[in-house]
C-alpha cells in the first residue's frame, strides 16, 4: 500500500497541474447549493463541505444526455440516420467524491455494464474517470452508510482515498489509475506506510463510531418477494408522499432514464433524461395501461427496487448506500431508514 | 407539550371516537430536527401522534383533493384559505371536511436557522415565541419572530378564515405597510437584470416538481409538463423547458395562490419559487381587490365576467 502525503499548501498547485491532463469534477457551491459539476478553470473542489445536495452520479450519467443525432437535410450525407454524437471522453477525475457515492458508482455499474448489455455512454465515461475520494471525518446525522455496506472510510469504487488531517491529506493509492492522477498532479511525497495506516485507522474508527444509526438489512433476502409486495404498510406510508422526484434525483444509485426525441429545424436529437418512478408517466405503456398507476404502487416500487429486487437479482447488498440525501431532502421526510427496518422485520404471519 | 398540540390531539381523537370523520390530517414529528411532517390518524390512538410547532410549513389542503372520505383537517390561516379554494373549485364539498383551525403566529425559515450553526442542528426546541437550537458544540437561543419565513412575515390572515373548531384563541392579525415590497423591487429592475434574476433562480432546478406537488392548487389529473399525447414541452434540462414549466405553473396559480410557501418549503434546491407567483398575487389584489380563499360567497375574478367591465379588450 502506497501512501502519499499532500501538504495543503501544495493542494491548489497540484489541482492546477492536474488540469493539464484531466477534466476535473468536484463539489462546488452554486446558488447556495453544493453540487458536483465540471470545475471551471479557476474553480477548486470544495473539500470542507458537508454532503453535497446532488450526488456525483451526473458526472457519468448527466440528467440530460444527447445519445443520438441526425440531420434531416436530404442534401446531407447520412441524413435521417441516427448516429452517436462526438463526446469528450478524455481523462477526467472526480475530486472529493465521498466513499458512499463511490460505492454507488459500483452498484450502478452492475446495471450499465452487464454480460448481455453495455451502456456505451456510461461505460465510456466510467472508463475515463479516476475517483479521488475524501473520507468522511464527521458523518452527518443522516449517514447510515455502514449499515449499507459502505462507511465513512469505505474504499470500494475509489482509486484514491484522501484523509483530511487539518494541514495535510494522507492519500491512500488504491489503484494504478489513482497513482497516475497523483503523479500528474505532482503529489509524490511518500508517507511512512505503517504509521500513516495507523493514523488513518484511528480516524476511521472515530468516524465509524460517530454513526449511531443502524438500519437492519439482514432478513431482507429471506423474505418472499410477494409477501413484501403485498404488505399492508405501503398504503399508509404512501399517503403523505407528494410524488415528486426529489428522492430519486438526489439518490446516487437511481439510474432509471427516459428517452425523448427533439426535432428543431433540420436536425433531430435523441436524449435520455433521468426518470423517476414517482412520476405517473413512469412505466405508462403506449396502450394507456400503467402497471403503477397509483401513488402507492409507485412508492412501493422505489423501496422494493432498492431493498429487495436489486438484492435478489445481483446478491450484492441493497441498492442504497446510506448517504441520507433522500432522508434529508424529502419534503415530507419519508425516511428510508424506517422503511427498511419495517421491511426487514415484516412477517405476514403477524398481520393475520 | 404546548396547548395547541394538546387541543389538536383532543379534538382529533374526539372526532374519530365519535365517528364524525374517517381520518384526521395533521402534522407528526418527523425523523429530523425541524421536520414536522404531514401525517394521518384513523384512530384516537394515532391522533396522539399529532404535534404543532413552528415547523408545520407544508399545506395540508394539498391532501384533500377528490378524497371520498370524511376528513378532519388541521388548518392554519393559509391552509384554511386553500380549503376555501378547494371548495370553490369543487375539489371537495364543504360538509366533507371538518376544519380544526389553528390561529398561527408564523412558521420559521429552516434554512436561515440552519445557517446559524457551523454544523448540523441536532436539537430544536420551542417554548412560546422562543426557540433553542443545539449543534455538536454550539447552542443558540432565538426570537422566533425574527426567523419567520418571508411569506409569514407579511401574512395578514394568520387566523383560519373558515373553521369548525379552534385549537386556541384567535391571534392578532398583522398590519403590513407595504406587503409587495419584494415584487416592487423586481419590477424596478431593468429588463436584463430582471431576466438574470429569474435565470439565477432557475439555474439549479432539477425538475423534480416538488414545488408543484406540494402546492394545493396543482391538482390537475395530468399536468401539462407530464402530458405526452400531445407533448407540450421538452422534458430535459434545456433552460427553455425549465422556464416554461415555472412560468406556466405560476400563471395557473393567478388569482388562486394564497402565498402559503409550500412550494419553497418542498424545493430541495432552495429555489425562491415564490418570486414567480408573488407578482400575480400583487396583480390580483391591485387590479381586482382580490385575495384568494377568503370567502365562499364571491367567485374569483378570473372566472367571472361583468358587462360593465371597464377593459375594452373583453367586449
Amino acid at each position: 500500500m502506497k501512501i502519499i502525503k499532500i501538504d495543503k499548501n501544495d493542494w491548489t498547485r497540484g489541482i492546477d497541474k492536474s488540469r493539464e491532463t484531466y477534466q476535473l469534477f468536484g463539489p462546488v457551491t452554486d446558488s447556495g447549493q453544493s453540487i458536483f459539476k465540471q470545475l471551471d478553470k479557476n474553480a477548486y473542489p470544495e473539500m470542507g463541505g458537508t454532503n453535497s445536495v446532488m450526488s456525483p452520479k451526473s458526472v457519468l450519467f448527466p440528467q440530460t444526455e444527447k445519445i443520438l443525432a441526425a440531420s434531416l437535410d436530404a442534401s446531407m450525407e447520412n441524413h435521417h440516420i441516427m448516429q452517436r454524437p462526438a463526446a469528450d471522453y478524455s481523462r477526467r477525475a472526480v475530486i472529493g467524491i465521498r466513499p458512499y457515492d463511490a460505492k454507488a458508482v459500483r452498484l450502478v455499474k452492475l446495471n450499465f455494464d452487464t454480460a448481455d448489455y453495455r451502456d456505451p455512454y456510461w461505460c465510456d465515461a466510467h472508463g475515463a474517470t479516476t475517483f479521488v475520494g475524501l473520507a468522511v471525518n464527521q458523518p452527518s446525522a443522516v449517514d447510515f452508510s455502514i449499515s449499507m455496506g459502505s462507511g465513512p472510510f469505505g474504499e470500494e469504487g475509489l482509486d484514491v482515498l484522501l484523509v483530511d488531517l487539518e494541514d495535510h491529506y494522507l492519500a491512500k493509492v488504491l489503484t494504478p489509475k489513482g497513482g497516475a492522477y497523483l503523479s500528474d498532479a505532482g503529489f509524490d511525497a511518500a508517507a511512512e506506510t505503517d504509521a500513516s495506516l495507523t493514523t488513518i485507522e484511528t480516524m476511521q474508527l472515530a468516524a465509524e463510531a460517530a454513526i449511531t444509526t443502524t438500519v437492519p438489512t439482514d432478513r431482507l433476502q429471506e423474505k418472499a418477494l410477494l409477501d413484501l409486495h403485498g404488505a399492508p404498510f405501503w398504503e399508509d406510508l404512501a399517503f403523505t408522499c407528494i410524488n415528486c422526484g426529489t428522492c430519486t434525483f438526489v439518490c446516487p444509485t437511481c439510474w432509471c432514464f427516459d428517452i425523448q426525441d427533439e426535432t428543431k429545424g433540420k436536425s433531430t436529437s435523441r436524449f435520455r433524461n433521468w426518470d423517476t418512478c414517482m412520476s405517473p408517466l413512469f412505466t405508462l405503456h403506449g396502450s394507456g395501461h400503467n402497471p403503477r398507476g397509483k401513488k402507492t404502487q409507485r412508492v412501493r416500487q422505489r423501496f422494493m427496487h432498492k431493498l429487495k429486487y436489486f438484492l435478489d437479482k445481483y446478491d450484492q447488498g441493497t441498492m442504497c448506500v446510506g448517504c441520507g440525501r433522500c432522508v434529508e431532502k424529502c419534503p415530507v421526510n419519508i425516511d428510508i431508514r424506517s422503511i427498511c427496518s419495517t421491511m426487514n422485520a415484516y412477517d405476514p404471519k403477524d398481520v393475520a | 407539550m404546548n396547548n395547541y398540540t394538546k387541543n389538536i390531539r383532543k379534538i382529533s381523537s374526539n372526532l374519530l371516537e365519535d365517528g364524525r370523520v374517517d381520518l384526521v390530517l395533521g402534522f407528526k414529528r418527523g425523523t429530523l430536527p425541524m421536520a414536522s411532517v404531514p401525517g394521518i390518524a384513523r384512530t384516537p390512538e394515532e391522533a396522539q401522534g399529532f404535534v404543532w410547532d413552528t415547523n408545520c410549513r407544508l399545506n395540508l389542503a394539498n391532501y384533500i383533493t377528490d378524497q371520498k372520505e370524511k376528513i378532519g383537517i388541521i388548518a392554519k390561516g393559509c391552509d384554511s384559505r386553500n380549503i376555501v379554494n378547494h371548495i370553490m373549485e369543487n375539489k371537495i364539498p364543504r360538509d366533507q371536511v371538518y376544519i380544526i383551525g389553528v390561529p398561527c403566529t408564523g412558521m420559521v425559515d429552516k434554512n436561515r436557522i440552519r445557517a446559524l450553526l457551523d454544523d448540523e442542528i441536532k436539537e430544536f426546541k420551542e417554548e412560546g415565541e422562543v426557540i433553542l437550537i443545539r449543534g455538536a458544540g454550539q447552542e443558540r437561543v432565538l426570537d422566533k419572530e425574527a426567523y419567520l419565513r418571508d411569506n409569514c412575515k407579511i401574512c395578514t390572515h394568520r387566523n383560519p378564515v373558515i373553521h369548525d373548531d379552534l385549537v386556541g384563541a384567535l391571534v392578532k392579525e398583522q398590519k403590513i405597510e407595504d406587503p409587495f415590497r419584494d415584487v416592487a423591487a423586481i419590477e424596478a429592475m431593468e429588463g436584463e437584470e430582471r431576466w438574470n434574476h429569474f435565470e439565477g433562480l432557475l439555474s439549479n432546478c432539477i425538475r423534480c416538481y416538488a414545488c408543484r406537488n406540494a402546492c394545493p392548487l396543482c391538482y390537475c389529473p395530468a399536468c401539462f409538463v407530464d402530458e405526452s399525447k400531445p407533448q407540450w414541452i421538452g422534458k430535459g434540462q434545456d433552460p427553455t423547458d425549465i422556464r416554461t414549466f415555472h412560468f406556466l405553473r405560476a400563471y395557473h396559480c393567478a388569482g388562486r395562490c394564497t402565498d402559503c410557501g409550500a412550494c419553497e418549503e418542498a424545493c430541495p434546491m432552495d429555489i425562491q419559487v415564490r418570486d414567480f407567483t408573488r407578482k400575480l398575487v400583487k396583480d390580483s389584489f391591485e387590479i381586482y381587490g382580490w385575495e384568494p380563499g377568503l370567502t365562499l360567497d364571491r367567485r374569483p375574478p378570473l372566472e367571472t365576467f361583468k358587462p360593465e367591465d371597464s377593459d375594452k379588450f373583453i367586449k
